[in-house]
């Protein structure tokens, strides 16, 4: 008997059909990752799984057999059993899906005493000890904590002892380390590797990232649209892929082993546009003060993008937000190369936020062009059409306001915007990190041909280390508001000199599931010494 | 281009603006309850500006006395049958006096519908123009206003419009001195609220980017900032009618509101538990108006709400198997 | 914790100072002459320069000010024609129509109003957030509807008109209870419940309407929260989500609304006194504002005021506690 059957899976959420006649098996202890971009329709197969469908307004079709238990036929008692007992689930966000008023401990001991007829006491014990299991320190002292008192990738470890607590037959990520910095994702999935060859769990992944699925699963099923696009052994899958769309998206996916492409002649740097001094940033007063950047210089000079790579909390973000004029710098200073104004603009991370939601594009755009002074209505207009044609949008599109666009597309937008201005530096804040890879790819590509054609400075700000190397001439990594090594990108990369950027490049997750392996490897020998 | 123009749900309130109108009116027209009680506001609202009309056409007026419709021998009770209703008088008259009672009814709809509008008015303006200097100000300028606006929530409003308007000499118009004062005391709330939603839109990216582009303060605030505080101070002050105009009833009631000859609800109830038995629409008629007013406003209010941010209704819909996509 | 409580605790005296500016500077400097109208219409020139003298009227406001300060902290004689008689702190200052010291007087009624409001609070909160947390639970059901319903109806219902239809109803029509009249706790416990029940009740069930609505909402915004989605995934009971996790989430709005609602409540209490004819600080203020009597408004507002203010500071303790996410800063 498979641990996971799933035939003619078909889910619809009013006129929206999400799943699509998805049949796939899990056997046990196996490992299978649905990888595919957003909308694809993977988590909510996942839901399914655990009948997370029901009493929702869901239409679900098609037959669920997960454990032995008919997910759609079950009672709902019998559901209750599977939930947690043979099958547990890990969710995206650790700090939201852990209730934010009960320690930790207790929540673990609550959902243990719905499958075990236990007493209170026994149930504590047995959260400590799956804590204790998923290396948590001084687990019973922390297990009295709550959630908000954990650090991400500690609140990640509770959620999985949550759900060992059980023993269940299968584990059911969803997502489980996006919300996670690259060195904390690697524990985990290495915390999930040696938890599958210890206890024999099946896996079920559910990810958005090739690299995250090549470390950890024997198999993948590529989605799109709710349905299956290619399902083979996670080696053939992602190293000879049969579809298109497999190879569209293996070739979209950034590496950061890969040379950054060459673009066209490499010519020598232009002047210096933009010059920061020992930047200083304090946030806070009192006791509560900390230091967001301590310390940073930088040059940055004409035609050429300075990629600046950190993890969360590493200042990068106020560093981008003190170039532009966002913020001012506690000490330090930055000054315009040759004198002239320093005209920075900037794009931002979330294309949601970016744009005014009741204004139409073509106005938002516009604004710089007006707040200069200009008033002639057919000039601005004409120059907007031309910006808006100039990233791959349409003339006609001045008029459309931000909801009818897609991430992509407002992200195009908001480099029109901060064109408009005519800037000699763009300061580019993650602008592809919420982004899915196909089109991550597309706005990286336009970035760079606006860099060549106009002669702009780059800054890239990311956390995303291979995405930094596609795009980057020189490299800066940060941690702790500091930049620890800095230099042209292809040094930095291929011979880091600095531990915590040998660290960080350690815990990429590689496409390649052998290359996975040794690094996985290497990691334990690094850990253990 | 391979995205195709698909149309994203955008999370969070929805403001009626060029292209968020239409969708806040077919929200608002899918709530059958708010649809009635917009027809019962509407139909209010005709019948205190058609007031002189209306009593026209019963051919009364509110404040003549009709000494011989009234029994001074028992007291004053109206004589006939259900307190003197007949042709000339719709709804009977009052006891004692013998006044019109539908006059006084649909006159004292003017007061009440009038003074809460008015007062609302007056929270309105007052609270945002404290809410948004507070957010946008220095820090020397939020800590005062926040703390005076602390002040003010603290003061129970029934309190101190009893107290103010009882020093207010009388020769000042009674009604528009009831709608200054409520709105004078009860701006706190929307105030704090306007400051929270100001505070909260000014870390937004795309006020950021105004910044960048070059704009003033002035024009951040109104062209980024006004739109989108707009769906939160419309849904409070939804719901601020209806409660002025309990407000309003109320001071009536304790004889400090609106005063006689000026029909209204609330004073109207002051007398009538004495004669509940002899004239009970005389209880019954300002009761049943405030409370039908105040149910309808209320329901619209929720309505209104829940048309301008559908996210809270909508997320119970959607249940546990909605997903949330990757984000860094 | 203890540098929290010492910050809020000097935030409501600050705030409890400058609600006594403004109601005195408001007060006092009324348009009119104040001692005209102290002193009533057929008083004579002489009689009103007395009284005028008497208020201190002469000397600038803020001297003014301090005095009542002055009394507030230390106490203060008054001289009441020939005798001299001593208000001792916290001195209020004299009522203008029957020379009886304010504190006296707040002292006298404050009794009633306390055990109106906190009797008619236990019953709000119990009414309101078992509503709320039933109509959470048996959502989309029929129960449910019809309790929206009759929370939507008491939400809409002044507190007059409650008080005027039960007490007709039940006093009147049904005879069920007498009309209430105040009989003191200490007199007769049983007595005292009986008279305040109906008091209580029209007090009571607009603002339990007020927080079924409330906890119903912030309920069922809990319940649309990812960690409810964690706990139905792992098999937790309906029961146990909704009593245990959602509850929990509710606790702390419930608690902000109860601190903002008091006011209001206070107000409520005013005219349920009025109408149930209660001896309390709610009728004595009525009766202060119709005869103009000052000194007696602005100690009665400021007393109010200052267990309004009390109770928002409790709350903010209280919704620290109940929010532990809520940094104590």
């Amino acid at each position: 008997m498979s641990l996971v059957d799933v035939k003619d899976l078909t889910v619809e959420f009013g006129s929206l059909r999400a799943v699509d006649g998805l049949s796939f098996r899990l056997e046990q202890g196996g490992a299978l990752a649905l990888v595919g971009e957003s909308g694809s329709g993977k988590s909510t197969v996942a839901s399914a799984l655990l009948g997370l469908h029901r009493g929702t307004g869901a239409r679900v079709g098609g037959s669920v057999e997960v454990a032995g238990t008919d997910v759609e036929q079950a009672s709902d008692e019998e559901l209750r059993r599977l939930r947690g007992g043979k099958a547990a689930m890990v969710f995206q966000d650790p700090l939201s899906s852990l209730d934010p008023y009960y320690a930790i401990g207790d929540q673990i001991a609550e959902v243990y005493r719905v499958h075990a007829r236990v007493s209170r006491r026994a149930a504590r014990a047995r959260a400590v000890e799956v804590l204790e299991r998923v290396g948590i320190p001084d687990a019973p002292r922390r297990s009295r904590s709550r959630p908000h008192e954990f650090s991400g990738g500690m609140r990640q470890r509770a959620l999985i002892a949550m759900a060992l607590a059980c023993e269940p037959a299968l584990l059911i990520a969803d997502e489980p380390t996006t919300a996670l910095d690259v060195t904390v994702q690697a524990q985990i999935l290495d915390l999930l590797h040696t938890l599958r060859e210890e206890t024999g769990l099946g896996l079920l992944l559910v990810t958005h990232d090739v690299g995250v699925a090549a470390e950890s699963v024997d198999e993948v099923l590529v989605m799109r649209h709710g349905r299956a696009v290619e399902h083979g052994p996670v080696g053939t899958v992602l190293g000879a892929p049969g579809e298109t769309y497999t190879r569209d998206l293996l070739a979209a996916v950034p590496r950061v082993d890969a040379r950054r492409a060459a673009v066209g002649e490499a010519g020598e740097p232009g002047e210096v546009v933009l010059e920061a001094t020992d930047l200083r940033r304090e946030f806070g007063r009192g006791k509560k003060a900390f230091t967001a950047v301590d310390g940073v210089s930088l040059t940055i000079r004409r035609g050429e993008t300075l990629g600046v790579v950190g993890e969360s909390g590493s200042g990068k973000t106020t560093l981008g937000r003190m170039l532009v004029g966002l913020l001012e710098p506690t000490a330090g200073e930055i000054k315009p190369g040759g004198g002239v104004r320093p005209d920075v603009q900037m794009v931002f991370q979330d294309p949601v936020s970016s744009l005014n939601p009741r204004r139409s594009v073509g106005e938002s755009i516009a604004d710089p062009l007006r707040a200069r002074g200009e008033r002639d209505e057919t000039r601005i207009r004409g120059r907007v059409t031309e910006l808006l044609e100039r990233v791959g949008l349409e003339g006609a599109h001045y008029d459309r306001y931000p909801h009818e666009f897609s991430g992509g597309q407002r992200q195009r937008v908001g480099i029109a915007r901060a064109l408009a201005a005519d800037p000699r530096v763009i300061v580019c804040d993650e602008p592809v990190s919420a982004l899915d890879v196909t089109t991550q790819a597309q706005v990286v590509a336009l970035l760079g041909e606006l860099q060549r054609e106009l002669g702009l400075a780059l800054v890239f700000v990311a956390h995303d280390l291979a995405v930094v190397r596609q795009v980057s001439d020189r490299v800066a990594v940060m941690r702790h508001g500091r930049i620890v090594e800095s230099g042209p990108a292809d040094e930095v990369y291929d011979n880091p000199q600095d531990p915590y950027t040998q660290q960080l490049l350690a815990a990429v997750p590689a496409l390649d599931p052998e290359v996975a392996a040794r690094r996985r490897a290497a990691r334990r020998e690094l850990a253990a010494a | 281009m391979s995205e195709a123009l698909v149309a994203v749900e955008t999370p969070g309130a929805v403001v009626p603006g060029v292209s968020g109108a239409r969708q806040f009116w077919r929200r608002l027209r899918a709530q059958r309850a708010a649809m009635v009680a917009a027809g019962v506001v509407a139909l209010l609202v005709l019948v205190a500006l058609a007031a002189p009309l209306l009593t026209a056409l019963e051919g009364q007026d509110p404040n003549t006395y009709h000494s011989s419709l009234v029994d001074s021998a028992r007291g004053g009770v109206p004589i006939g049958s259900l307190g003197g209703i007949g042709g000339d008088h719709w709804l009977g008259v009052e006891p004692q006096t013998g006044r019109d009672l539908f006059a006084r009814l649909v006159y004292g709809a003017r007061v009440s519908l009038g003074v809460a509008l008015a007062a609302t008015i007056v929270q309105v303006l007052i609270g945002v123009v404290v809410g948004v200097s507070a957010a946008l100000g220095t820090r020397w300028v939020d800590q005062l206003l926040s703390r005076f606006t602390d002040v003010i929530v603290a003061l129970p409003l029934m309190i101190m419009s009893l107290a103010l308007l009882a020093i207010v000499p009388s020769s000042f118009p009674r009604p528009v001195l009831v709608a200054l004062v409520i709105g004078l005391i009860g701006w706190g709330t929307i105030a704090k609220i306007v400051r929270a939603q100001t505070l909260t839109l000014k870390q937004l990216d795309y006020v950021a980017a105004a910044r960048l582009s070059g704009w003033g303060t002035w024009r951040i605030a109104r062209r980024e900032l006004l739109p989108g505080i707009a769906a939160p101070i419309i849904t409070y002050a939804a719901l601020l009618v209806p409660s002025n105009i309990s407000a309003e009833a109320a001071l009536s009631f304790l004889g400090v509101g609106v005063k006689p000859p000026t029909p209204s609800w609330g004073q109207m109830l002051t007398a009538a538990d004495i004669w509940y038995q002899a004239a009970p629409q005389y209880l019954l008629l300002p009761a049943g108006a405030l409370f039908v007013t105040v149910l309808a406003l209320t329901v619209l209010g929720d309505g209104v709400r829940s048309a301008l941010d559908p996210r809270a209704a909508s997320r119970l819909r959607v249940g546990t198997g909605r997903k949330r996509e990757a984000k860094a | 914790m203890t540098g929290f409580l010492l910050r809020r605790a000097l935030g409501a005296v600050v705030t409890l100072l400058a609600i006594s500016v403004i109601v005195y500077v408001v007060f006092f400097v009324t348009p009119g002459n104040v001692a005209q109208i102290t002193c009533g219409p057929r008083c004579s020139p002489e009689q009103v320069h007395q009284v005028a003298q008497q208020l201190r009227l002469d000397d600038p406001l803020y001297v003014r000010y301090w005095h009542f300060l002055e009394g507030l902290v230390a106490g203060q004689d008054y001289s009441t024609g020939t005798s001299v008689e001593h208000c001792s702190a916290p001195c209020l200052g004299l009522s203008y129509q029957s020379d009886q010291q304010v504190t006296q007087l707040i002292l006298t009624k404050l009794p009633v109003s306390l055990s109106l409001v906190f009797g008619a609070m236990v019953l709000w909160l119990i009414l309101g957030v078992g509503t709320g947390v039933l109509s959470a639970w048996r959502r989309g059901r029929l129960s449910e509807r019809l309790l929206t319903g009759v929370t939507l109806a008491g939400v809409a219902t002044p507190v007059f008109v409650i008080g005027l239809v039960l007490m007709i109803v039940v006093c009147g029509q049904l005879q069920l209870l007498p009309f209430p009249q105040y009989v003191k706790f200490t007199d007769d416990p049983e007595q005292w419940a009986w008279n305040l029940l109906l008091p209580w009740l029209s007090l009571a069930l607009i603002e339990a309407a007020a927080f079924a609505r409330l906890t119903r909402a912030s309920m069922l915004e809990t319940l649309a929260e990812d960690h409810i989605r964690t706990f139905r995934a792992y098999g937790v009971g309906e029961r146990s989500v909704i009593g245990r996790h959602a509850l929990r989430g509710a606790i702390a709005p419930v608690i902000a609304l109860n601190a903002n609602n008091f006011g209001s409540a206070v107000g409520g209490a005013v005219l349920t006194e009025t109408l149930f004819g209660l001896p309390g600080i709610g009728q004595e203020l009525v009766h202060a504002v119709n005869v103009v009597d000052l000194p007696v408004v602005v100690g009665m507002v400021l007393v109010i005021g200052f267990f309004v203010v009390l109770a928002n500071a409790v709350a903010d303790v209280l919704y620290a506690v109940a929010d532990r996410r809520v940094v104590l800063a």
